[in-house]
Parts: C-alpha cells; sequence; structure tokens
C-alpha cells in the first residue's frame, strides 16, 4: 500500500463500483463470451438441431415421446420429455411411489420387448436427472433392435449394425461409459427407408 | 473408477500452477505495470481511491455496502424483467419473496434457486443480474482471504495501525485477472461441446414422430455455466442444472466442468504455502483436504454403484441409475455429487433426492464439515478458524498461553471463532425445527426419514452457501424463501467476516519469541489435532439430526 491512511466507502462511490462491476461482469464478458462461441461453434451454439429433409426436428442434447413400435424409446422421463420444465422424479429410493412407478414400468416393458423383467437394463426403468436425456445404454439398444427391425421389416444384422454406428465410444477409448442417441440413431433408419424403400 | 482418478489428477495439475499464479498476484510480486493502470482507471471510474490502506472495519464495510447496492438493484432487475430489454421468450416478472430469496441466494454464491432459470428468468436477468453476482461473490471471498493471509502474515509492529489492504483492488484485480480470463475459456470450451451460446430466443421443432413439436430453449448459456462452476456458485441456466444435456452434453463438458468446481478452492491450497512462504504448511492443509476429499468421494461412488432399492425389488441389475444421466453413469454422478458439496458449489449432474441414503449422507458431512477445500476464500478462511480453535485447545493441552504464529489468542478472538462456528448448528437445527414442528410448511415430497433429511439438507445447504437440493422438496413459499434467506446470510458473512477481525486483532499484538514450547502450526501433528477438532465439532453437532434422517433411512431399507 503506497498510502497509510485508512478510509471508508462512501454509498455513492459503492454504487458506482456496482454499476461498473455489472456492465464488466454481466454485460460485456457473456457479450465477448457469446460472440466467440456463436461465431467458432456456430451449430453447437444453436442447441445442436438436426435435419430431416432441411428441415430441423430436434436436438442431439433433448430425448424425444417416441412411442411407435418403429422407434428406438428413449428412458423414462419426469418431464414428459419437454426441454422447457426439465426435471427428474426427485423420488427418493425409500419411496413407495418410485417402487411402483419402476415395477409398473418394467412390466409393460417386459410385455413389449419380451423379455423378462430381470433382464431389463436399469437406465430404462429409471427417470433420468434432465428428463431429456438423449442417449440410452448399448444394452437398452440391443433390448429394442428385434421390435424396431420387425416393425421396419429390417434384418435384425441391418438394425445392430446402425445401433453400432450410433454408438459413441469411451473419451479417448477408455474413459466414461458408451452410449447410443436415441434421436440420431432413429433419425438414420427413417433416412435410409426414404432412399431405399 | 479411472474416470475419477482422471479427473481427480486433471485438476490437481491446473490447480498448482495456478495457486503459484495467485500468490504472484496478490503477493504482488509479479505486477506489471499495465495491470496497475487497468485496475486504477477502474476505480477511479467508480470514484474509490484505489491505494488507501484500509483497517478491518473499513474492509469489511467496503464489502457489505457494495453486496448491499448490488443487491437492490439486482432485485429490481429480477422485480421488472418483463418491461427490460433481451426477454425473447416474454418471461414475467418474479414475485417479491422469490426475487429477494433469488438475490440473497446469489449475493452469498450459494445458488439455491427456487426457481427454473429456463422459465422463470429473461436473458437480461441472467447475464446482468446473476452473472455479475456469480463473478463478483466469488471474487469477495477470494478478496476477503488474501486480506486476511496478508493480515496474519504481515510483520505488523505493535501500535501501528492495522491495515488489512485495499478491498476495491483486492476484488477488481480477482474480477479481471482471475474469474473472467478462466470463464471466457471454459466458456468456449462448453460452446464447442454443445452448450448453446446465443442471445437467439428458443427454437420450436416437430418431432420426429410426427404429431408433437417441442421447444429447446437457448440463450447464452455457456457464459453462465463456465462462471457457476469456476466461482463455486454453482445456479445453473436449468432447472436441473447439469444434468440437462444443453448445460452438459459430453464426457469432455463434464470433465470441463468438474475440473472447474475444484479448481480454483484447490489453488488457494497451494496459494497459501507460497503467500505465506510456509509451504510445509500448505502441504499440511492440502494433506487434510485432500484426505476428507477422497474420503467422502469414496463413499459416494461406493453408495451410487448399489442398487436403488425401489429397483432391486423388481430383480432388475444395475446402479442407482434413477435421476442420473446414461452418458455419465454413476461414477462421474457421484464425484460431482461429492465435489459440489466439498466447495459449496451446489451445481449437480444428477439428483440427490434419488441417491442411495449412504450416499445422500455423505454429502450431507461435506455441507456441515464445509471446509473440504470449501468455496473460494470462504473454505480456506473457514478451516483457519478451526485452526485458531485447534492452537488454543492445543496449546492449553500442552500448557502454554494460547497463541498463533506467535501472537496471542485471547478472549476476544476465541468469542469471535465461537460466533462463527456455533451460528452454525443453531441455525441449521432450529430453522429445521421450527419447519417440521408448524404443519404444512415443511412441503416435503418424500414420507419417512427422507422428508426429514429434504428439510435438513435444505437449512445445511443455505448455510453452507452450497445451493445444492434434494429437489422434491416444495421450497418456493414466503417461509421457505425468508428462512433460507436468513440461513444463507448468515452462513456467508458472519464466518467470513469474523475471522479477518481476528486477523486484524492478532497482528495488531506483541508477538512473543518463539522456542522450542511454542506450538508449531506446521507441523503433521497440528493438523491431524485440526482434522480432529473439524469432525468431531460437526458430528456433536449434527449426529442426532443424521440419526433420525439419512442412517434410519439407510437401516429401513
Amino acid at each position: 500500500m503506497n498510502s497509510r491512511t485508512l478510509t471508508a466507502t462512501s454509498w455513492f462511490s459503492a454504487l458506482r463500483l456496482s454499476v461498473v462491476l455489472m456492465l464488466l461482469c454481466g454485460g460485456l464478458y457473456p457479450l465477448i463470451s457469446t460472440l466467440l462461441g456463436q461465431t467458432l461453434f456456430p451449430e453447437q451454439a444453436r442447441g445442436s438441431l438436426v435435419y430431416l429433409n432441411g428441415e430441423a426436428v430436434g436436438s442431439q442434447l433433448a430425448a424425444q415421446p417416441f412411442s411407435e413400435p418403429r422407434y428406438f424409446h428413449p428412458r423414462p422421463s419426469a418431464a414428459d420429455y419437454d426441454p422447457t420444465g426439465v426435471s427428474g422424479s426427485n423420488l427418493a429410493p425409500s419411496n413407495p411411489e418410485l417402487r411402483e412407478r419402476v415395477t409398473r414400468d418394467a412390466a409393460a416393458l417386459s410385455r413389449q420387448e419380451n423379455v423378462p423383467v430381470e433382464k431389463l437394463p436399469v437406465d430404462l426403468v429409471t427417470a433420468s436427472g434432465s428428463g431429456i436425456d438423449p442417449h440410452i445404454s448399448p444394452e437398452a439398444a440391443a433390448l429394442q433392435a428385434p421390435r424396431v427391425a420387425t416393425a421396419r421389416g429390417l434384418a435384425l444384422e441391418q438394425v445392430k449394425q446402425s445401433i453400432a454406428s450410433h454408438t459413441r465410444a469411451p473419451f479417448l477409448g477408455v474413459f466414461g461409459p458408451t452410449y447410443v442417441n436415441v434421436l440420431t440413431l432413429n433419425l438414420a433408419l427413417d433416412a435410409a427407408e426414404a432412399t431405399n424403400p | 473408477m479411472k474416470e475419477v482418478a482422471l479427473i481427480y489428477l486433471v485438476t490437481l495439475g491446473l490447480a498448482w500452477p495456478l495457486g503459484r499464479y495467485l500468490s504472484w498476484l496478490f503477493g504482488e510480486r509479479f505486477i506489471s505495470p499495465g495491470i496497475a493502470t487497468v485496475e486504477n482507471g477502474l476505480l477511479r471510474l467508480a470514484g474509490v481511491n484505489p491505494n488507501a490502506g484500509m483497517s478491518w472495519s473499513d474492509y469489511a464495510r467496503a464489502l457489505l455496502k457494495l453486496h448491499l447496492l448490488l443487491a437492490i438493484v439486482i432485485f429490481l432487475v429480477l422485480s421488472m424483467q418483463q418491461w427490460l430489454p433481451l426477454n425473447p421468450d416474454h418471461i414475467p416478472n418474479m414475485s417479491w419473496d422469490l426475487a429477494l430469496h433469488t438475490v440473497i441466494s446469489f449475493l452469498t454464491n450459494t445458488n439455491q434457486q427456487h426457481y427454473s432459470g429456463q422459465a422463470q428468468l429473461s436473458y437480461f436477468a441472467h447475464t446482468l443480474g446473476i452473472v455479475t453476482l456469480q463473478v463478483v461473490t466469488p471474487a469477495a471471498g477470494l478478496a476477503t482471504l488474501v486480506a486476511i493471509l496478508r493480515t496474519l502474515f504481515s510483520n505488523t509492529q505493535p501500535g501501528e495501525t492495522v491495515s488489512v489492504g485495499n478491498f476495491h483492488r483486492d476484488l477488481l484485480r480477482s474480477v479481471l485477472w482471475v474469474m473472467l480470463p478462466l470463464s471466457l475459456i471454459t466458456s468456449l470450451l462448453l460452446a464447442s461441446q454443445g452448450v448453446p451460446s446465443t442471445y437467439q430466443g428458443a427454437t420450436e421443432v416437430s418431432t420426429l414422430q410426427e404429431g408433437t413439436t417441442q421447444t429447446i430453449p437457448l440463450g447464452p448459456v455457456a457464459a453462465m455455466v463456465a462462471i457457476k462452476q469456476l466461482g463455486t456458485n454453482g445456479g445453473g441456466w436449468f432447472g436441473p442444472n447439469s444434468s440437462v444435456p444443453l448445460e452438459n452434453p459430453t464426457f469432455f463438458s463434464n470433465l470441463v466442468e468438474t475440473s472447474a468446481l475444484m479448481l480454483i478452492p484447490m489453488a488457494l491450497v497451494f496459494m497459501l504455502g507460497f503467500m505465506a512462504r510456509r509451504h510445509r504448511l500448505g502441504w499440511c492443509v492440502a494433506g487434510v483436504m485432500l484426505g476428507l476429499s477422497l474420503v467422502s468421494t469414496s463413499l459416494n461412488v461406493f453408495s451410487e454403484r448399489q442398487p436403488n432399492a425401489a429397483v432391486a425389488v423388481t430383480g432388475i441389475q444395475g446402479p442407482n441409475m434413477e435421476g442420473k444421466e446414461v452418458r455419465f453413469g454413476t461414477d462421474l454422478t457421484a464425484l460431482w455429487g461429492s465435489w459440489t458439496t466439498q466447495t459449496s458449489n451446489g451445481s449437480v449432474n444428477g439428483m440427490h433426492d434419488s441417491f442411495n441414503p449412504l450416499g445422500g449422507m455423505s454429502e450431507l458431512m461435506n455441507m456441515f464439515l464445509n471446509v473440504t477445500f470449501g468455496g473460494i476464500g470462504v473454505g480456506l478462511i473457514g478451516y483457519l478458524l478451526f485452526m485458531f480453535v485447534a492452537a488454543f485447545i492445543g496449546s492449553l493441552m500442552i500448557g502454554r498461553a494460547p497463541s498463533f504464529l506467535g501472537r496471542p489468542l485471547e478472549t476476544r478472538e476465541m468469542k469471535l471463532a465461537s460466533l462463527a462456528l456455533l451460528l452454525q448448528p443453531i441455525l441449521i437445527l432450529g430453522l429445521t425445527a421450527i419447519t417440521l414442528a408448524v404443519p404444512g410448511w415443511a412441503g416435503t415430497s418424500n414420507p419417512g426419514p427422507h422428508g426429514l433429511s429434504q428439510v435438513l439438507y435444505e437449512y445445511t445447504s443455505a448455510f453452507a452457501n452450497n445451493g445444492s437440493g434434494f429437489e422434491g422438496l416444495g421450497d418456493d413459499s414466503v417461509w421457505w424463501n425468508l428462512s433460507c434467506a436468513l440461513a444463507l446470510m448468515g452462513g456467508r458473512f458472519i464466518p467470513m467476516l469474523a475471522p479477518l477481525a481476528i486477523a486484524a486483532s492478532l497482528a495488531g499484538k506483541r508477538p512473543s519469541a518463539q522456542s522450542r514450547g511454542t506450538l508449531n502450526v506446521d507441523t503433521p501433528t497440528f493438523a491431524v489435532l485440526t482434522l480432529g477438532v473439524i469432525v468431531l465439532f460437526a458430528l456433536l453437532s449434527f449426529l442426532p439430526a443424521l440419526v433420525l434422517g439419512p442412517i434410519a433411512e439407510a437401516l429401513r431399507a
């Protein structure tokens, strides 16, 4: 410190400092960051949209409520797959409501995919944190493959190949889980159908 | 498991050089004329004297005045956002009690959110209001820590006026050369992964399976997510925070965000060693904190690998994936859950309400301790507070007059320390008891012991300035908003400013000559003593509440 005099701050200069800080931190910083972000990464910065015939049909980063047999289905959602109302179930493991929901969903899924309840992958009976988890595990995709193949009149192998090409490998080959993006997988199947019917 | 190790190593590897840089920056050994010129220019613009030293009470007053004025201006922004610019999605004004709680929550570096950002805040309110506080409040914590360390390790002579530094310069230096540059880099890394970065409004799409439409919310999300992670703040753009793919899209974004939440708190411990020129002290503190961190993280990772009791009854195998995202799995969600409660960050990448009881309990424990690296500045300040208490107890145990770094610890210092420490159980347990006692106030969404855990977690999180929650709680009511505001402010300003007063009071005293019998704070023995004080204090205060909540739940399941 150059000076050893001790000073108090006046209210007026505290107010001026608040305004300077708001303009700097809340105005300038987000502006620079956002402009740079959308210039450098235009696709990602605008919601990672995916297109079919030139029209946006969704975002790679938001699950859609697929229910038809010809589509792969996402994980259960506590938010009804609404990206503006994102939410988890927030049910504790001890909550009877959660037990009822899982039992009910598991029974329905077991009928639909024609496998015993114990064989179901855990991600298909648990609600995600966001309610729009766009991914499922490779096991959950494999489970649905026979149904999708039948509904589309495709060979099972063909569907399995599609799954494989939409499976995201772990980071650097070793870190983190592998997973499948439900929307891009369904989109690829639809696109393939449109080109060679 | 290897993912968890990777993130620990990356973060430690980045924190060390950052700590070195911070010690240069605040030790004023590396200040280029350019840095000082920019700071002086901005400070003169604000009309404050950039070079005047301040007494501890002037420093505290400057801090409180700035916070109060920011709070008033931003309260007005939230209450009038409907009529302000940058509101493409036509979001209405906030109610007065929710706006008040929101301002206080961010003012105290907490981010307890009783609202959902994507639906209840305009872009203007998000950036000018929330982002400002997300940058300024950790900077204020860092400034206060620097002032305390500067004072504690100074060679002030008795009778000299004790200057703890200049608040405005410390604050601006943290903002300009620490918070903003780190945030900018982080925000661009996140934008590259798919975190929205635009002022454009939400996009509506027709979904692939015909018949429905979906609205994809956008906004300047990346800028906010970067600072909420770096600033131990945690308040996300979306309600469920970084579990939302638009806020945390990939493994890499998760690596960046997880490291960012621990980076500065860890770097500050390294800064301590460099700045005080006591490397052994730095290593002792880092050792205690890292030890606590590893134990708690392991416990959480183990807990979440266990099946969810509600799923296990159906016979389905697998870890607890309720409230978690497939791209992270349970290990990365448990790691984040641990770190976010250790550092008082409060952001999440999975829903803590649906964690297994043991995982939820380890997070509560982290927040009771609140010094496992802790919030920016305040974590280490909290640790210093425990060091004062440990030095007091330790000196008495070896039959010496209590002292810290050779300066006597007397009634005034211990009174201040006790005030800061005892406030925690009084506010958390007191408010929990009142809320549970009055019918209709609690708003819990889960029955039995977990309901009690929800209420306990909310106040613990508020006092710890953490901000995460067992989110099923119906917490947007006047009672919740006001009582949490009380816990938030009590938990922020008193434990942060009392040690500043203690440091100034110690610096004004005559140092006694060091002898072989003097209690030395640079030793592993003293580190273990401090650890003991920290853990015993938390257990004595909160064990009964833990037994009634998570422990009862774990035993019942």
